[in-house]
């Protein structure tokens, strides 16, 4: 039996295997762990499915692997199965390799995994092989052109894209290059782990392919910030005095977006290249910075959660991340991002949506900002200056202002998001 | 090395195993002193005699009831039904007989017979003497089911038929009877539930049993030759068991799959092999399978209407050249 690299959530396409509990020759039962792997998202440990011997270990510590790909393979109980390559280097052309014995009036056996639908969002349809090759060599059949009758991809047109295919990312600058202009002065290099690479590759997606523009309005605090205060200082405490949460800002824009969506519903939508996908749920990721890079955990359904609720969740996802413990799935599928750097002292930003994402809020910092009273004084208000980033093929200029006035309107009368 | 006929190979596998074992007897319908209705079995009483090569009388179902009970006592009979078609009138004997006694006996009594029988059409029979049956056969649990397409193959599936232990039914083409074919000298022993690659190829697997396996060669050298379309030809030989082992290892060279088969297009047996790539190797697949049958109709005797209702070799090259190139 093939082990393949897994899929890890719908975007990862590769994963590096960082670690091995086992090696060839030794046993093998459901359940053991084979190895440990690391993508952009997170890392986990893949246990065997089966019982055998481990004849053969393809990818060794370190190397990048596509999704689909035979990291090793796993003999059945025999213990002296050669493996796969020693006995296709004897043999000219081996025929896929079958278990002796097979019987096909007893029963048969179905693909141990599913390679994806036959028709593509595009309406294109894909045959079986196509699609196999497709994962296996990590190749989006999306961008393949097709070469069948009736628009249909087939094996060969993956050959052509794959041998096309340039290596990611878009490599127009060249280390050398770069280094040249600064020679002679110190450097470090540091090569891409797999979530950087993630990161520039789609940002820079997002970048030519997003119609962006950008939306901004000053919203008021004062009264978030007292219900907050009141809120913080009303916890709970348990036996070492430790109150039971401590409520941020965050954690009223993650609630106050939520809500603003749901009035705003045609807002609650992502692009899907032919046609435009829309949420009934308020799903909002949100921007966290971690080491190396940063992560989107979602608050899925975040309309219906209390803020208490969010604050907690959003704790524990950001803990899960930490320990290494989070499931890639957590941190992808948001119909919305939230980018808060008011905590840097940032007072206004722009941020880069998040494909298929059609919106991205950036929250710059609150601070006591003077405004004109009604009889023409002067008083201090704490403001902030928020951001929407949208995408104009999903989010038209009204329709995004609309959603902007729902955001202000929600953050300005906190105490409706309470009730 | 010598050329036999597919009708001289019936006779000369035969005889190799009569006369290797004392208990191989063979009866039916003017077998022994005319030799079979359709010559096939011509000398084996002369070389055997009247205790072991009988002719019976005109029933079917006392053919098929001497041979379960020879079978039974310790013989191993082969018996011939000179039509396939007339399976239907001893479909007892063949459905809920032979194929059941050892498991409902627990192993007490065994049931080592062949029915050999004629099948197939092209010989202008009409509708109740030309039917391709082997599905007939195929679907009842306990049968073994061989057709084979050379004369080679017919005296190693022969003896591979006598020498099992369970009821084997040997389907001849009766317009295969007068083809030639290399035979090597000696014994000749195959081994049931093997199919063989008679060509191979790249482009797409093809699958034939019996009179379609030099259809479809034929039509492989023609699309080699006009269109420089390599197909691999695959004679299934064996129906049960089934050598899915060959099949799919092919399917997963060329990766399309056609059948080529002489039985109305309804539950022939390419249907079941379809359906098994289908479950086992969909993967591997770059394009639909396709099945080359007769229609689902009563054969015509009109020669010309006879000759159009087969798969013809230009409809088989057709078919897979335009599903290739779709």
């Amino acid at each position: 039996m093939n082990v393949l690299m897994p899929q890890l959530g719908e975007t990862v396409a590769e994963g590096t295997i960082t670690r091995w509990f086992k090696a060839e020759g030794d046993k093998v039962a459901p359940g053991d762990n084979l190895f440990e792997i690391e993508t952009d998202k997170t890392s986990m440990e893949v246990p065997s499915t089966t019982t055998g011997v481990i004849s053969e270990i393809r990818t060794p510590v370190g190397a990048v692997v596509p999704v689909g790909a035979i990291v090793a393979v796993i003999a059945g109980d025999g213990a002296a199965a050669p493996s796969l390559a020693k006995a296709s280097a004897a043999t000219a052309a081996p025929a896929p390799s079958r278990p002796e014995g097979l019987d096909p009036f007893r029963a048969v056996r179905t693909p141990e995994r599913n390679y994806g639908p036959a028709r593509l969002p595009s309406g294109a349809v894909a045959s079986p092989l196509a699609r196999r090759l497709a994962v296996e060599n990590g190749i989006d059949l999306t961008g393949v052109r097709a070469s069948g009758a009736h628009g249909r991809i087939l094996a060969r047109d993956v050959e052509n894209a794959r041998t096309a295919a340039a290596p990611m990312p878009p490599a127009a600058v060249s280390a050398d290059r770069v280094k040249a202009l600064y020679e002679g002065r110190p450097y470090e290099e540091v090569p891409l782990d797999p979530m950087r690479r993630t990161i520039a590759t789609r940002l820079v997606e997002a970048m030519q392919t997003v119609p962006h523009f950008h939306l901004g309005a000053d919203v008021d605090f004062d009264r978030l910030e007292e219900i907050r205060a009141g809120a913080n200082g009303g916890a709970f405490t348990d036996a070492e005095g430790k109150p039971s949460f401590r409520l941020t800002v965050n954690d009223f824009i993650v609630k106050a977006l939520a809500v603003a969506l749901q009035r705003v519903p045609d807002a609650n939508a992502v692009w899907a290249g032919d046609r435009i996908i829309k949420f009934a749920a308020s799903d909002i990721a949100v921007a966290v910075a971690v080491e190396g890079g940063l992560i989107t955990p979602v608050v899925r359904s975040a309309e219906t959660k209390s803020v208490i609720a969010i604050s907690a969740e959003l704790k524990n996802l950001a803990a899960r991340d930490r320990d290494r413990t989070l499931d890639p799935r957590e941190t992808q599928g948001g119909t919305t991002t939230v980018s808060n750097l008011g905590m840097y002292g940032v007072r206004e930003f722009t941020a880069i949506i998040n494909p298929p994402q059609s919106t991205i809020l950036a929250v710059g910092a609150a601070g006591r900002r003077p405004v004109e009273t009604p009889d023409g004084g002067l008083r201090f208000v704490s403001r902030a200056t928020v951001t929407f980033t949208c995408d104009h093929r999903v989010v038209d200029g009204a329709l995004g202002a609309r959603l902007l006035a729902a955001f202000k309107h929600a953050i300005e009368h906190p105490i409706a998001l309470m009730l | 090395m010598a050329e036999l006929t597919y009708r001289e190979a019936v006779a000369r596998g035969i005889a190799q195993e009569m006369a290797r074992d004392p208990d191989v007897i063979f009866f039916g319908e003017d077998v022994a002193k005319a030799g079979g209705v359709f010559k096939a079995t011509v000398g084996l009483y002369e070389q055997f005699g009247p205790k072991r090569v009988r002719d019976t009388p005109i029933s079917e179902q006392a053919i098929m009831g001497a041979a379960m009970g020879a079978a039974m006592t310790g013989l191993k009979p082969i018996a011939e039904i000179m039509f396939s078609d007339f399976f239907a009138v001893c479909f007892d004997y063949i459905a809920n007989e032979f194929p059941k006694g050892r498991y409902m006996s627990n192993g007490q009594t065994k049931c080592p017979l062949v029915v050999r029988t004629g099948n197939g059409a092209g010989s202008r029979f009409g509708a109740q003497h030309s039917q391709s049956v082997e599905n007939w056969c195929m679907m009842v649990p306990g049968l073994k089911v061989v057709a084979p397409s050379t004369p080679r193959d017919v005296i190693g599936l022969m003896a591979a038929a006598v020498r099992d232990p369970d009821p084997v039914i040997f389907f001849e083409h009766k317009s295969l009877y007068a083809v030639k074919g290399e035979v090597p000298d000696g014994e000749i022993v195959d081994t049931l539930g093997s199919a063989k690659v008679v060509r191979p190829g790249t482009d797409a697997t093809v699958l034939a049993l019996a009179l379609m396996v030099p259809r479809a060669l034929a039509a492989a050298e023609k699309l080699a030759a006009a269109h420089g379309i390599q197909v691999e030809v695959v004679d299934v030989r064996s129906l049960v068991p089934l050598d899915m082992q060959t099949i799919l290892g092919s399917v997963g060279r060329t990766h399309r799959l056609f059948t080529v088969e002489e039985n109305p297009r309804l539950c022939g047996w390419g249907a079941e092999i379809v359906s098994i790539v289908a479950d086992e190797a969909f993967y591997d697949l770059d394009g639909p399978p396709v099945r080359i049958t007769t229609p689902h109709i009563p054969l015509p005797a009109a020669d010309n209407l006879e000759d159009i209702a087969l798969p013809t070799v230009e409809r088989i090259a057709q078919t897979i050249r335009r599903a290739l190139e779709a």
